[in-house]
């Protein structure tokens, strides 16, 4: 508790796009309510703030974090360690956090391609091909910057956490649903859910919240969304050949994408019975492709042209996969 | 919890390791693997480590009671052959010690292991890892308990040859009812077209048409000829079937069957059914003389009445006014415990071996349009003459494995055609005194008395020629072979081409699954092989049965069989029924999947994959749901859902990926998570 009363709040960025903390802000006047119930005892993006006061605080004495990104770095992985310490509840927050989301696709490939990709290819401006260097020697003294791990791990691969809430980002009237959750049980109206349960999701997937129609499905032909010339309103995305994630991916967006006419990217994450969530929906498409035929169906899946960046858009740091094999074998760095 | 129970969740876990023989033995070290599932594996709860020589034996499983008895076994591990051998043994003997049967699991040493490694090294380790994966997956068992479901008494067959035939009077003579489901006007199938059978020439009809008789006078048996099977929902024990019975345009109850009609009746049709088009019916017909029932059908689409409005012979010339063009398909619906699918074969068409000349070459003949030939009711009264109707064969030349045997078309042996071309040797040379060559390539005699028929052919005087005839052709090359047909054959016997002249050819022909054998596998929920036969559940152990509880297959529809194995079939099937119908209630295997509701977001993937028809969708609850009793667990559905929404019984996630853990535990050295560049 702070000299105030209140609990003690705490947001982190870490790998990740920064759109989780525009979410949070995001909610509007009830970010007041967080104000009303919790000191904001660290949030770097909101106000200022140095690591070493956080390294002064006693354990515990945040109550409730959330983390969001991924952990890519040597920094990342200290302040993930250093809040968990600190904090009575971790809350993996935000799809890089909980599952790796894009910057999790990196793990695809070996650092020296994202290095090369980074900052030798022609979207970079770097005549003199500088590649940033850990330490550098000025007349001041050694600079060092964090060091970069091979692959990218989710905040549960790294340290315990207590809750998760995904989304890429999570909805504002879920992040409003979970504050009014801690804030009842600051009150003492009602209890912390089990430890290790997903907040901000329905039981079901997308598919559940979604109003297309839908048929027994037979699939004869997938189509990129960009290359329909027009997409029925009233039918499911998927029976149109058009790949929808909505099936395997965590209800509780409200089926945004698929209501808007494009198919469900899958950023909720898997839903409450998806261990593998690309190993998934691969299964489940895989068994719905109308034909017999060896070279049809061959000719089908054609029309998938990035499996991986369709089925693991969001979840492969944390799928059983982990990682692409070449950074897991320590060859990445 | 102690640090160790924490390890074990307080299981006491047996784990027993099977020599079977040297089968195992002979490459993995068992005692070895035994001692150490004991040791290594003591903190996650093994606290028996046994190994035996044949675990499958009384002592072997007596090990297992005794031991749940005595060291209060909680989970059992049997590393042995395979689930698909001895997993309910053990299932059993685990019951008996006193634990729920489900708390037993099989590790595969042997299929998985021994018969597949010879490096014993190596062979060890992995039944070690096998083992590993065992326990780990034993823990997150559950006990199951089986499901109960009651048994109509009634029973439909499909098919009324003469397995069909069989079936119906056993269950029936047994006093349950049957419902036996003809698509032809008759019963009788392939049976009643011939004219002697083999190996003991009794006459066909003489022995087959009693059987029919009493198909159509018994009380417990409703005969629904002239229709077919259109819908089967439920499942064993609660079957309902909706069959179209055809218009027939005859009043049955008033029909006499006197035939008034049939001769009357203006319109001629060659008949490629019954007399494989040797021989001409009516368009208003009974198949033949002794057909079961004897009401005759008009066959709408030849019927002169029926083409131009006008006729009507039949219905002027009826003494009972038995005839109503007005009659409509009438579609019912019964309520069956079982069904027995004895649906029989097709002949190979010959013409799809051109080089041999059916269709083409006019005295070359098929083998049912000879036994119709021979058949004293048939198109010559019995006489074997060639195309002409009059001219008797001087020679003949017999095919055997015409579209058997042959990679272009049936890589099987069809049973049957060596004892059948060996009947149609005899029979030519009884009845016409002509040369007789079989042309085969090996002679297979295998049952009963069946040998003993070849060397009375062989002693006949019927020539043998070993060799896979090339072509059967009418043009003549050498002197002698004028106006014959020439079959031209490599005889390897004698390691030389030979042309032999004959004045007419037999092709005997294969057997062939129903060409509607797929459809009506799907209809009834059950599986066929690559070539179309139904597909049994074993095809040793379990023959009439298949993988869909309470749907029998008996006769031909499995596989070319001769008519004593297809009746034995018969019996089999109606055996297994009568069981079913005595035990009142059926305990169905507990591993089935189910939809968890609230996960189920009603996507519809897993709506159309049920290879056993058990899933619909609800349109009210927008959800989908497993019939479980339709259910037979085979985890298509579980694979398929997105939302992971189905869970199988018996294979769940917890279960699998505790498996998977199990296995590689031992296997791979953990990696570590990558270290800082
Ligand atoms: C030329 C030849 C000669 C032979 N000679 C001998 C012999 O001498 N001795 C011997 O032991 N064996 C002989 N056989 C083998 C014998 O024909 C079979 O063993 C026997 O007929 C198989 O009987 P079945 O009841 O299984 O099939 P089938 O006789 O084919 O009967 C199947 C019945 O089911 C009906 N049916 C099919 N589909 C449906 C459906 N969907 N709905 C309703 N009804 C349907 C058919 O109309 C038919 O009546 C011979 C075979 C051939 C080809
Ligand atoms: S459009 Fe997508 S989310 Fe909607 S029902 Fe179809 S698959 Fe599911
Ligand atoms: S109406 Fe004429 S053609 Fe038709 S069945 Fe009767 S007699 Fe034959
Ligand atoms: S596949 Fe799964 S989620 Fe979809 S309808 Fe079937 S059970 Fe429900
Ligand atoms: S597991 Fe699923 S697909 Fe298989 S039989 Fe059962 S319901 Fe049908």
């Amino acid at each position: 508790m702070s000299e105030n009363g209140k609990p003690k709040f705490a947001m982190y960025w870490a790998a990740s796009c920064g759109g989780c903390e525009i979410a949070v802000l995001n909610i509007h006047e009830r970010i007041l309510d967080v104000d009303a119930n919790f000191e904001v005892a660290f949030w770097p993006v909101a106000m200022d703030a140095k690591y070493k006061d956080v390294e002064a605080m006693q354990d515990g004495e945040i109550l409730l974090t959330l983390f969001n990104g991924g952990i890519r770095n040597e920094e990342n992985e200290h302040i993930a360690k250093l809040l968990r310490k600190k904090s009575q509840l971790l809350v993996a927050f935000g799809s890089c956090a909980n599952e790796g989301c894009i910057p999790g696709l990196a793990n695809l490939s070996p650092m020296e391609a994202l290095f090369e990709t980074a900052y030798h290819t022609a979207s970079t401006e770097n005549p003199e091909g500088i590649l940033p260097q850990y330490e550098y020697d000025v007349p001041e003294g050694t600079i060092t910057i964090p060091t970069m791990y091979p692959v990218l791990r989710t905040l549960d691969q790294v340290v315990d956490v207590d809750y998760y809430i995904p989304g890429c980002p999570p909805e504002s009237h879920q992040i409003e649903a979970v504050i009014d959750a801690v804030i009842a049980v600051l009150k003492g109206e009602a209890e912390l859910p089990p430890k290790g349960t997903v907040l901000g999701v329905g039981t079901s997937t997308v598919c559940d919240e979604c109003s297309r129609k839908r048929d027994v499905k037979k699939i004869k032909q997938f189509v990129r969304i960009q290359d329909v010339e027009r997409i029925d309103p009233e039918i499911c995305l998927l029976e149109q050949g058009i790949l929808c994630n909505g099936p395997a991916t965590a209800s509780g967006c409200t089926a945004l994408c698929p209501a808007a006419g494009a198919p469900c990217a899958g950023c909720y994450g898997p839903a409450n019975g998806v261990i593998d969530y690309g190993a998934r929906m691969m299964a489940s498409v895989a068994s719905v492709i109308d034909s017999r035929d060896p070279d049809e169906i061959d000719a089908i899946l054609d029309g998938l042209v990035d499996p991986a960046g369709s089925f693991y858009r969001f979840n492969l740091a944390h799928s059983l996969l982990h990682t692409g094999q070449a950074s897991w074998n320590g060859k990445g760095s | 919890m102690t640090g160790e129970e924490a390890q074990t969740n307080g299981h006491r876990i047996g784990v027993y390791v099977c020599h079977c023989g040297t089968n195992i033995a002979g490459v993995v070290d068992v005692e070895h693997v035994s001692e150490w599932a004991k040791d290594a594996l003591g903190d996650r709860g093994v606290v028996v480590g046994k190994d035996y020589k044949f675990m499958c034996s009384d002592l072997g499983q007596e090990l297992i009671q005794k031991d749940i008895e005595r060291e209060g076994l909680d989970r059992v591990v049997v590393a042995a052959c395979s689930p698909h051998l001895h997993e309910k043994t053990f299932r059993n003997a685990t019951e008996r010690g006193g634990l729920n049967p489900y708390l037993c699991e099989m590790a595969s040493i042997r299929e998985q292991v021994s018969w597949v490694h010879t490096n014993k090294a190596i062979a060890t380790e992995k039944a070690k890892a096998m083992i590993s994966g065992a326990v780990e997956r034993v823990k997150e068992h559950e006990s199951l308990e089986p499901f109960r479901v009651p048994i109509e008494e009634a029973t439909l067959i499909v098919g009324g040859g003469i397995a069909g035939i069989q079936s119906a009077l056993e269950i029936a003579n047994a006093g349950h009812p049957v419902y036996l489901v003809e698509r032809e006007p008759s019963i009788g199938g392939h049976m009643a077209q011939f004219d002697k059978t083999f190996p003991t020439l009794d006459c066909s009809a003489c022995i087959l048409t009693p059987r029919m008789s009493e198909v159509g006078v018994h009380p417990n048996i409703e005969l629904l000829t002239w229709s077919e099977v259109e819908k089967v929902e439920g499942y064993v024990g609660n079957f309902a079937v909706t069959i179209r019975k055809k218009a027939s345009y005859v009043i049955n109850e008033d029909c006499t069957g006197c035939g008034i009609c049939w001769q009357k009746c203006p319109k001629k049709v060659i008949d490629d059914k019954f007399e494989v088009g040797l021989g001409y019916r009516k368009a208003i017909y009974t198949p033949f003389e002794q057909a079961v029932p004897k009401y005759p059908v008009i066959d709408h689409d030849n019927c002169t009445y029926f083409e131009k409005g006008s006729c009507k012979a039949c219905e002027k010339f009826c003494p009972t006014e038995a005839i109503n063009f007005e009659d409509e398909d009438e579609v019912i619906t019964v309520n069956v415990g079982n069904i027995v699918l004895a649906t029989g074969y097709d002949l190979f068409d010959a013409r799809r071996i051109p080089q041999y000349g059916y269709g083409r070459l006019a005295n070359v003949f098929t083998s049912l349009e000879f036994e119709r030939m021979t058949n004293a009711a048939g198109p010559t009264d019995g006489d074997i003459v060639l195309r002409d109707g009059v001219t008797a064969p001087k020679s003949v030349g017999i095919v055997h494995c015409v579209g058997s045997r042959d990679r272009n078309f049936n890589n099987y042996c069809s049973s049957i055609c060596c004892m059948q071309s060996l009947k149609f040797a005899h029979l030519v040379h009884e009845r016409t005194g002509a040369e007789v060559f079989n042309f085969y390539i090996d002679i297979r005699t295998p049952a009963k008395e069946y040998d003993e028929f070849y060397q009375r052919v062989l002693d006949e005087g019927t020539r043998f020629v070993r060799g896979r005839v090339a072509e059967v052709t009418d043009a003549a090359r050498l002197p002698g072979e004028e106006g014959k047909l020439i079959v031209q054959v490599e005889d390897t016997l004698a390691g030389q081409q030979r042309r032999i002249p004959v004045d007419m050819v037999i092709l005997s022909a294969a057997l062939e699954p129903r060409t509607d054998a797929y459809e009506t596998a799907k209809k009834f929920g059950i599986a066929c092989s690559a070539n179309g036969w139904f597909t049994e559940k074993h095809p040793k152990l379990d023959p009439v049965a298949t993988m869909t509880e309470g749907v029998f297959i008996a006769g031909c529809s499995t596989g070319p069989k001769d008519i004593p194995a297809t009746v034995s079939q018969g019996s089999a099937a109606a055996a297994r029924i009568l069981s079913y119908i005595e035990m009142g209630e059926l305990a169905l295997e507990p591993v089935r999947a189910t939809v968890i509701a609230e996960q189920c977001s009603g996507c519809r993937i897993c709506n159309d994959l049920c290879p056993f028809n058990a899933i619909s969708y609800d349109a009210e609850t927008e959800l989908s749901e497993i019939n479980i009793a339709l259910c037979q667990g085979c985890g298509t559905c579980v694979a398929a859902c997105p939302a992971g929404a189905i869970t199988g019984t018996g294979f769940s996630n917890e279960q699998v990926l505790a498996q998977i853990e199990g296995l590689l535990m031992l296997n791979v050295e953990p990696q570590p998570v990558a270290e800082p560049a």
